[in-house]
């Protein structure tokens, strides 16, 4: 038995012949925010990926390992990755909204599980907008396009989308760094809202994204996990010699 | 905006001040035992410093923690910078109050000067309520106020000054008072550095305030 809502283990990813991940072994506890830091081509993204099954698509990649959600095995044959990508969603570096409007962006998920009741659309609707913190700056113009809104609201309508199905796990993919500052702090404050209520995994190049909002920091190099610990202890008193070059901006 | 950062600063200030409190009543507590010549109490005292260290220890490392996180800048890096200071200031002053017992129970005369003494227990008070004002000052971010300490630190130096010409004359009077008189001299000083200590936060508040350091102790280096 486990109290771990994921557990991953001897995480091994090639691409081709070429191994990227060496053997990762990272587990989470229900709820928070785990942050993965690392120079570009550390493998953070890599992994984050593997998580809810996104390298499927790509051929040539294999994963192998232990990827336990809930204590069932996320790789097995018999896992629907519709499903399983409702419970473990992504959000993107771009936002990426659907070109429809910001009621069907969120609604989208719900209607290809088949959900037909509107009075029960339009409540998971506007809850997740809510959830999202862009409810208020969006609920008159609902029906208006997606693309009409600016980056940051965008990113979070991308948000909204990604709840809108109960996920228990959001993975974010550098989820700020494509927007200003402002909105980004935007985005920032709406995982600190949530991270009592879902398990957040935020792959961010931002240091002080990192330090400010997550509980957990993981810290990737060449492919191996170098260290996870407290945030703070991470930031304050790292075991690692090369987590401390890298966060204090000695290299990558 | 919201900022966590807000939070933790708002919890900071908390503690900061609790201990700020804490620090200004053991200091009135000290003087007290000294003019009651209560042992017992004296002890208290002493026994209790610990806890005052350990919130200076606990302080100190929520500070580390946030300049880590958070890289303040600007009037938040000031905040943050002036309870740094501050708190090692509040252990010192808390430390004098320690050393008030530790002459309380070390007197050995029992031949006592009653006019001193009277003259060291209104000094106390003005000094305990210093440290209590300093703490406001704090928290209303004054800068006028905390200026104010300048003037009551002369006044306490005059006092503590007084406190010395008296024991000395006292002590070329009667040998039997030299004893007790020597305990004046050395918790005149504490009074003393307690005031000084006191304008040194009220330092760091305008530093807080305005960005500018500055100086106001009134320039009397002299233990006493």
């Amino acid at each position: 038995m486990t109290d771990k809502i994921l557990t991953t283990e001897n995480v091994r990813l090639y691409y081709g012949k070429k191994e990227a991940l060496h053997g990762i072994n990272l587990d989470y506890d229900q709820y928070g925010i785990t942050a993965l830091i690392g120079p570009s081509g550390s493998g953070k993204s890599t992994y984050l990926r593997a998580l809810n099954r996104m390298h499927d698509l790509n051929e040539g990649v294999t994963v192998n390992g232990t990827f336990l959600f809930k204590g069932k095995d996320i790789y097995s044959p018999s896992t629907d990755t519709v499903e399983l990508r409702k419970q473990i969603g992504m959000v993107f570096q771009q936002p990426n909204p659907f070109p429809f409007s910001i009621y069907d962006n969120v609604a989208f998920g719900l209607r290809i599980s088949g959900m037909k009741d509107k009075a029960q659309v339009d409540e998971i609707v506007e809850t997740s907008l809510k959830q999202a913190a862009v409810w208020d700056e969006v609920k008159d113009t609902l029906h208006k396009s997606a693309l009409s809104l600016s980056g940051g609201q965008q990113q979070r309508v991308s948000i909204a989308r990604a709840l809108a199905t109960s996920p228990e796990i959001l993975l974010l993919d550098e989820p700020t760094s494509a927007l200003d500052p402002v909105s980004a702090h935007l985005v920032e404050n709406t995982l600190l809202e949530i991270r009592d209520k879902y398990t957040l995994i935020i792959v961010t190049h931002s240091m002080s994204q990192a330090s400010r909002i997550s509980d957990r920091t993981a810290f990737f190099m060449n492919g191996n996990l170098v260290e996870v610990n407290d945030t703070k202890k991470i930031f304050l008193d790292p075991d690692q010699k090369e987590t401390q070059d890298y966060i204090s901006g000695r290299f990558g | 905006m919201r900022r966590l950062f807000d939070d933790e600063l708002a919890d900071l200030d908390t503690s900061f001040k609790e201990m700020g409190l804490l620090v200004a009543e053991r200091l009135h507590e000290a003087v007290q035992a000294f003019l009651d010549h209560d042992r017992e109490a004296a002890q208290r005292i002493i026994d209790d410093d610990k806890a005052i260290n350990q919130r200076e220890i606990a302080l100190e490392k929520k500070t580390f923690e946030m300049i880590a996180l958070y890289q303040p800048v600007t009037t938040d890096l000031r905040e943050i910078v002036t309870i740094l200071k501050a708190v090692s200031v509040l252990e010192r002053i808390g430390d004098n109050a320690r050393n008030i017992a530790l002459s309380t129970i070390a007197i050995k005369g029992t031949k006592r000067v009653p006019e001193i003494e009277e003259l060291i227990g209104s000094t106390g008070e003005i000094v305990a309520k210093m440290v209590s004002e300093v703490l406001t000052y704090y928290v209303n971010d004054d800068a006028r106020g905390s200026q104010s300490m300048a003037e009551i630190a002369l006044d306490v130096s005059q006092r503590t000054a007084k406190i010395r010409d008296l024991a000395v004359d006292s002590m070329k009077l009667d040998p039997e008072l030299v004893s007790s008189s020597t305990d004046y001299l050395v918790i005149g000083g504490y009074l003393k550095r307690t005031s000084d200590y006191v304008t040194d936060i009220a330092e760091w508040i305008i530093y807080k305030r305005t960005g500018k350091i500055v100086e106001l102790n009134p320039g009397q280096s002299s233990f006493i």
